[in-house]
C-alpha cells in the first residue's frame, strides 16, 4: 500500500496512467511468454479489431460518465444501428454500391443519434435517472433490433463492406482500427480542450455550480447523450464492416465491458473525473486480457472473472492514489 | 484588453474603464439605486419564503442582510440571481425592470453571486473555475471548432488573482487540492473579478480562518470602491457590522428592520431576527 501511495509524488498527476500502462506492459509480457503467437502480426491486428467495438463504446461512455450519468444502452444502440445500416445497404439503390454504403452509414448514425436524443430527453425532461432511462432504451433498442430482424442475421450488404473492414494496411492496421484511433484522438481533444468537454466535467463535478454560472445544463446533457448514441452507432457500422453482416446479438452486454474500460481507466462514476488516455488504456487492458486468455488455452469464461478482478484492483489503487493515504 | 476587461500588465479598471488607483482615496458617497425589489413574493408550497418584500440597494453600497434560518435571505438571493422566479412583484436593475429567464440573464446583467456551497467544480483547475461559463476560445480556426485558449485563461487568472492579493494559489491547481478556505477565497475572487454592478456574497466567510476572513472583507471594500453594490449575507454579525453601510434584517419572509451599520449593535440585530422587538427603520 505504501508503495502505491508513494507513487503519486514520484509520478505526479499521471500516476494512474503510468500504473495502468505498466500493468498493460506486464500483461503483454506474461501472455507473450505463455501464449504462442501473442505478439504475431495477425494476433495484434486481431486484438485491435476486437478492441474497436469496446473502444468506441468506451468513448461514448466516457462522455456520459463524466457528466455523472451512465448509459446502459450503448450496446443495444450498436446492434440496432448495425441492423438499420445493413438493411439500408442491402437496398442497393439500383446498383449504386457507393450510394448504398453511404446511405447505410448515414442511416445507422441517425439511428444512434435518435436513440441518444431519446435518452437525453428522458433524463432531462422526464427527470428519469440515467440508469433507468438508458435501461429502458436498452430494452427498446434491443427489442426493435429483434423486430427488424426476426431474430436472424442481416446480410445482403455489398461485398466491399467486409473487404474494407478487414483489409490490413501497413501490416497491422485496418480501417476499423484507424477509425477507432482517430475517434479516440478527436474524443480526447474535445473532452479535454474544448468548451463542450469542460462543461461536461463541470456538470458532473457540481451541477448546481454549473447552472449558477449560466451553463445550460439540460441542453448540454442532451447533446452528450446524442453524441454517445452516435458514437455507439459508429461502433455498429464498424462491426458491420468487420463481419459483413449485422447480427441481432451484436452489442449484447458490450455496455458492461465499455463501462469497465472507462472505470479501469480512472473515471469516477460520480462524475467530473475521467481521462481519455485512461479509457484507451482500460480498453487495451481488457482486449489484451481476452486475447491472452484465448491463446494461453484458458477457458474464455475466465474473461469475466479477470475483468472483475481488474476493475476491483485498479479502482482500489486509484482510490489510494487519490486519497494519498 | 483581456477577457477579464483589463490590460494584461496594467491595473484594474472600473466599469467605466478608468484605472482604479493603487492607494485607497476618499470614499465616494453611495450613488443612485442600482437594484430595486418591489412587493416581491415567493412561496414554496405552503411556505411563504418571501412576503411582499421591497428593497433597494445603491451603487457603491454594502448592504448586510441578516436573519435566522428560514427568514428568506437565500430565497431573496435566488430571486436576484435568477435561479428562481418570484411569483409577484418586480425586480429592477439600474431602473430597468427585469424578469430573469435564467441565471445567465442575471450574470449578463452584471450580477455575480457566491452561493453558500461556493459554486466551484472541484476537479477542475482554479483557472477553469474562474472562467466557467465564460470560457475564452482560441483566436484561430480551432476556436471556431470550440477549442479553448487554456494558456490565456491561466495567464489572466494569475494576473487577476495577484491584483486582488491572492498570490499563493496557482491557476493550474485543481480546486479539489485546495484547503476549504482557499476554495472559498477562489469562489469569492471569481465573483469579485467578474462583478460589474451587483455582487452577492452568501455566507462568504464560512470555513475561513481569521486571516482569510480579513482578506474577504478587504475584497469587499475594494469592490465597493469600484462602485459596485454588494449584498453581504452572513450569520456572523460582527463581520456584517464591520463591512456594511446598511443592515437589513429579515424574519419569516419579511424585512423587519433596517439600520445604518454604524448605529446598530449585535443585540439589536439578534432581537429583530428573533422577533423580540418590533424592529425599526433608521
Amino acid at each position: 500500500m505504501k508503495g502505491i501511495t508513494a507513487a503519486r509524488p514520484v509520478l505526479g498527476k499521471y500516476a494512474q496512467e503510468v500504473l495502468l500502462g505498466g500493468t498493460l506492459i506486464a500483461l503483454v509480457i506474461v501472455f507473450s511468454v505463455f501464449g504462442p503467437g501473442f505478439l504475431s502480426q495477425i494476433n495484434i491486428t486481431g486484438i485491435g479489431q476486437s478492441a474497436t467495438e469496446t473502444g468506441l463504446l468506451a468513448i461514448a461512455e466516457t462522455y456520459v460518465i463524466v457528466t455523472g450519468g451512465i448509459d446502459l444502452s450503448v450496446g443495444a444502440i450498436l446492434g440496432l444501428a448495425g441492423v438499420v445500416g445493413a438493411k439500408v445497404m442491402a437496398l442497393r439503390f439500383g446498383g449504386g454500391v457507393d450510394l448504398a454504403i453511404a446511405a447505410g452509414i448515414v442511416a445507422a448514425l441517425l439511428t444512434g443519434a435518435a436513440a441518444g436524443l431519446a435518452n437525453g430527453l428522458m433524463v432531462v425532461k422526464t427527470r428519469l435517472t440515467p440508469f433507468v432511462a438508458t435501461l429502458a432504451m436498452l430494452g427498446i433498442a434491443g427489442g426493435l433490433t429483434l423486430v427488424l430482424t426476426d431474430g436472424l442475421t442481416v446480410g445482403g450488404t455489398p461485398g466491399v463492406v467486409a473487404t474494407l473492414g478487414n483489409q490490413v494496411y501497413l501490416g497491422y492496421l485496418t480501417i476499423p482500427i484507424i477509425i477507432t484511433i482517430v475517434a479516440f484522438m478527436i474524443g480526447a481533444m474535445y473532452l479535454h480542450y474544448s468548451r463542450f468537454g469542460r462543461w461536461a466535467f463541470a456538470i458532473g463535478a457540481n451541477r448546481n455550480a454549473a447552472s449558477e454560472v449560466g451553463i445550460p445544463v439540460g441542453r448540454h446533457l442532451i447533446k452528450v447523450y446524442v453524441l454517445a448514441g452516435t458514437i455507439s452507432a459508429l461502433a455498429g457500422v464498424i462491426d458491420l464492416m468487420r463481419l459483413g453482416t449485422a447480427s441481432p446479438l451484436s452489442g449484447e452486454n458490450s455496455e458492461l465491458t465499455a463501462i469497465a474500460a472507462v472505470v479501469i481507466g480512472g473515471a469516477s462514476l460520480f462524475g467530473g473525473v475521467a481521462t481519455m488516455t485512461g479509457t484507451v488504456l482500460g480498453t487495451l487492458l481488457l482486449s489484451v486480457v481476452l486475447s491472452g486468455l484465448v491463446l494461453t488455452g484458458l477457458q474464455p469464461f475466465w474473461e469475466t472473472v479477470v475483468t472483475g478482478a481488474l476493475i476491483a484492483g485498479t479502482v482500489a489503487i486509484q482510490q489510494l492514489l487519490r486519497s494519498g493515504r | 484588453m483581456t477577457a477579464l476587461g483589463g490590460e494584461v500588465s496594467g491595473p484594474l479598471e472600473d466599469p467605466g474603464g478608468r484605472a482604479v488607483p493603487a492607494a485607497p482615496g476618499p470614499l465616494p458617497p453611495p450613488d443612485p439605486v442600482v437594484l430595486r425589489l418591489e412587493h416581491v413574493s415567493k412561496s414554496y408550497g405552503a411556505v411563504r419564503a418571501l412576503d411582499d418584500v421591497s428593497f433597494e440597494a445603491r451603487r457603491g453600497e454594502v448592504v448586510g442582510l441578516v436573519g435566522d434560518n428560514g427568514a428568506g435571505k437565500s430565497t431573496m438571493v435566488k430571486v436576484i440571481a435568477g435561479t428562481t422566479l418570484a411569483e409577484a412583484g418586480t425586480l429592477s436593475v439600474e431602473g430597468v425592470e427585469r424578469r430573469w429567464a435564467s441565471p445567465q440573464a442575471a450574470l449578463s446583467a452584471g450580477i455575480e453571486t457566491v452561493f453558500q456551497d461556493g459554486g466551484l467544480a472541484a476537479p477542475l483547475s482554479v483557472a477553469a473555475n474562474l472562467f466557467l461559463g465564460r470560457e475564452v476560445f482560441r483566436s484561430n480556426w480551432l476556436g471556431r471548432l470550440g477549442f479553448l485558449d487554456r494558456a490565456k485563461m491561466e495567464r489572466e487568472t494569475e494576473l487577476a488573482l495577484s491584483h486582488i492579493g491572492m498570490t499563493r494559489v496557482s491557476p493550474r491547481a485543481a480546486v479539489a487540492r485546495l484547503s476549504g478556505g482557499q476554495r472559498q477565497a477562489v469562489a469569492v475572487a471569481r465573483a469579485v473579478i467578474w462583478g460589474r454592478k451587483i455582487l452577492i456574497l452568501d455566507e462568504p466567510t464560512n470555513h475561513l480562518g481569521v486571516t482569510e476572513v480579513a482578506e474577504v472583507l478587504r475584497l469587499v471594500e475594494d469592490v465597493r470602491r469600484r462602485g459596485i453594490c454588494v449584498l453581504f449575507i452572513s450569520h456572523t454579525l460582527p463581520y456584517v457590522i464591520e463591512v456594511s453601510d446598511r443592515i437589513v434584517t429579515m424574519r419569516l419572509g419579511r424585512i423587519v428592520s433596517q439600520y445604518a451599520a454604524s448605529q446598530v449593535t449585535t443585540d439589536q440585530l439578534v432581537s429583530d431576527m428573533t422577533g423580540s422587538t418590533r424592529g425599526g427603520v433608521k
